[in-house]
């Protein structure tokens, strides 16, 4: 039998190098924010070979929406990025409403861009806080916190519920906003730039942030598109997509705004991608909380799709039958027997609804696309020939969030 | 939708689709408009046949579409007019002109079995082994085919049709201990 060298002085494979240590990181740490495993093979400091174990806060939500109607649906969305709620909202509605063929009234499109962007700053304001604290910077964690309560405080007066507002409705939203809504828009509005720059201080020039974020977890643009990556971990690598360009949705047409984009496609330039991301979402807030058409926020009050106010119920015995047409079991929509998808651009990247309709109220298949289960895929690509320490600003640049990765 | 009909079979309305999917006829040796198609809102489908999923899509990959948005699929059991019981989707764009198309595909019981695209976009990794653990669709070619969301002994596939909202297998690994024996 001919010998070969190379293959008796090659390295074994990972799993039978037995001077490897094992290291299980999670279920529960810091740095992981909510319940994910990994287990890291690790030479020394180094990790050969990252393994994420996820499932943990499985819960059944797309069997839980072949069981509850499109709007009770809405409830279960809410948990899934629980960061950026109403972003979920808008997109599971976006899908139900272009499969009933509903045309929002010009007052919700653009009451829903603002909702849009506020979660948009709101999740990034907690993911770029939080990537600093696990890499040691917990004064730019604060300051982001302190704006964060505020968008809280809009989601609180518009809808009642601070965190899972369940604001939108097929067809409409739960209620129309007020003047003091207006308000504390505006007051948030006028606060939000001077933090920013508090955290962009903070951070943009701390010589421990750059050195921990610099050239760690490089992702490149073909692999980015290879590995399905969308939203800003794909626009810091050099993917100049954005659906609210590409495919625009509700008002986004008539918005000026650009695409940030970044070519490193290292953490820094994740977390730079989001920063800039929010000033970008601040511009088109502006723009949309001084243009706000009037008007009704349900449409098609005749098209008998969208629930009827409380006056109306209460008053009339057209809005009675109306609102009891709508709530029955055995009544509500009647959409076509087809399938959908379509997606919106979340703070995360891209989510998506599928729906597989058999023509009743609920939906035959809910099928969810969730950017964090996407981008966890890419861990391990990014984390392997890295230290154990650069896993949590790895982690903290992927913004994944468990309760959407396991759904 | 508004589909134009040239030569007895149906035409996208976006030609942008249109020419994607001409193009992969022409690579499968199917004649123009032998695969089915069909257009619902913005939505363009094709539906592959299972023998020929491996070779649609690696075409397809050459023909530009370079990312793989989402790969899932549903149970019809039971759907109405359904002839097969799993209904795969693979949504797919090229990134640098935006068109989007799905190509849809089918399996059936008892070994329900597709190609994997492992080897064509690798973010179809994690979304088959979620398909695999929810639905049971195997995927050949597959490296690492386990049970992503559920736990690893778990017995069947909830997102099945047969497969109950509650009751069923519910902690069926979690044996209790009486205090006796802890």
């Amino acid at each position: 039998m001919p010998l070969k060298l190379a293959d008796a002085i090659a390295a074994p494979d990972v799993e039978e190098r037995e001077c490897l240590w094992t290291l299980n990181f999670g279920p529960q740490h810091p740095a992981t924010h909510t319940t994910l495993r990994l287990v890291l093979n690790l030479d020394g400091e180094v990790i050969l070979k990252a393994t994420p174990d996820i499932g943990f806060l499985h819960s059944g939500f797309e069997k839980l929406g072949e069981h509850l109607d499109f709007n009770q649906y809405v409830t279960i969305v809410d948990r899934m990025n629980y960061i950026s709620p109403v972003a979920n909202e808008i997109a599971w509605h976006q899908t139900v409403e272009s499969l009933l063929g509903i045309d929002l009234t010009p007052r919700c499109k653009m009451i829903r861009v603002i909702f849009a962007e506020l979660m948009r700053i709101h999740d990034h304001l907690l993911c770029c806080g939080a990537a600093a604290l696990d890499l040691g910077a917990f004064t730019a964690f604060l300051y982001a916190f302190n704006q964060r309560e505020l968008i809280n405080e809009i989601n609180e007066w518009a809808s009642g519920q601070r965190f899972h507002p369940s604001y939108t409705r097929v067809g409409g939203l739960q209620r129309d906003v007020d003047d003091a809504w207006i308000g504390k828009v505006r007051g948030f509005m006028d606060g939000f730039i001077a933090a920013h720059n508090d955290v962009t201080k903070l951070l943009n020039r701390n010589r421990i942030f750059l050195d921990r974020c610099r050239g760690v977890g490089v992702l490149t643009k073909e692999e980015a598109i290879n590995r399905s990556a969308t939203g800003p971990v794909a626009r810091a690598s050099g993917v100049q997509r954005d659906l609210r360009r590409l495919r625009p949705y509700l008002a986004y047409d008539a918005i000026d705004f650009d695409v940030v984009c970044a070519e490193e496609g290292d953490c820094l330039a994740r977390y730079l991608v989001r920063m800039e991301e929010m000033l970008e979402s601040w511009k088109i807030i502006h723009w949309a909380i001084e243009n706000l058409p009037g008007g009704p926020v349900n449409s098609e009050i005749d098209g008998r799709m969208v629930l009827p106010n409380q006056l109306s119920v209460y008053r009339s015995i057209e809005g009675l039958i109306h609102h009891f047409e709508l709530n029955m079991t055995n009544r509500k929509w009647k959409p076509p027997v087809e399938e959908l998808y379509t997606a919106t651009e979340s703070p995360n990247g891209e989510l998506g609804f599928h729906i597989v309709s058999d023509g009743g109220p609920c939906a035959w298949r809910v099928r969810t696309r969730p950017p964090s289960f996407i981008h966890f895929s890419l861990f391990p690509h990014l984390a392997e020939g890295h230290a154990v320490g650069d896993v949590a600003a790895i982690l903290g640049s992927l913004n994944i969030i468990a309760a959407e990765l396991d759904r | 939708m508004s589909e134009g009909t040239v030569a007895g079979h149906t035409l996208f309305s976006d030609p942008a689709v249109e020419s994607i999917v001409s193009g992969l006829e022409k690579a499968l040796g199917v004649p123009g408009g032998g695969l089915k198609r069909s257009s619902f809102r913005d939505n363009h489908r094709v539906w592959v046949e299972p023998a020929r999923l491996a070779s649609a899509l690696k075409h397809l990959r050459e023909a530009g579409m370079d990312l793989l948005i989402d790969l899932s699929a549903a149970d019809y059991l039971g759907y109405q007019d359904a002839e097969h019981r799993y209904g795969v989707w693979y949504i797919l764009e090229n990134t640098s002109t935006g068109t989007r198309i799905m190509v849809r595909s089918w399996a059936d019981d008892p070994s329900p079995c597709l190609p994997s695209a492992f080897d064509i976009w690798r973010g179809s990794d994690w979304m088959e082994r979620e398909v695999y653990d929810l639905l049971g669709i195997q995927f050949t070619g597959h490296p690492d085919l386990r049970r992503i969301l559920m736990p690893d002994e778990f017995a069947g596939h909830p997102l099945r049709k047969d497969y109950p909202l509650r009751g069923m297998g519910e902690r069926h690994h979690f044996v209790p201990l009486a205090r006796d024996e802890s």
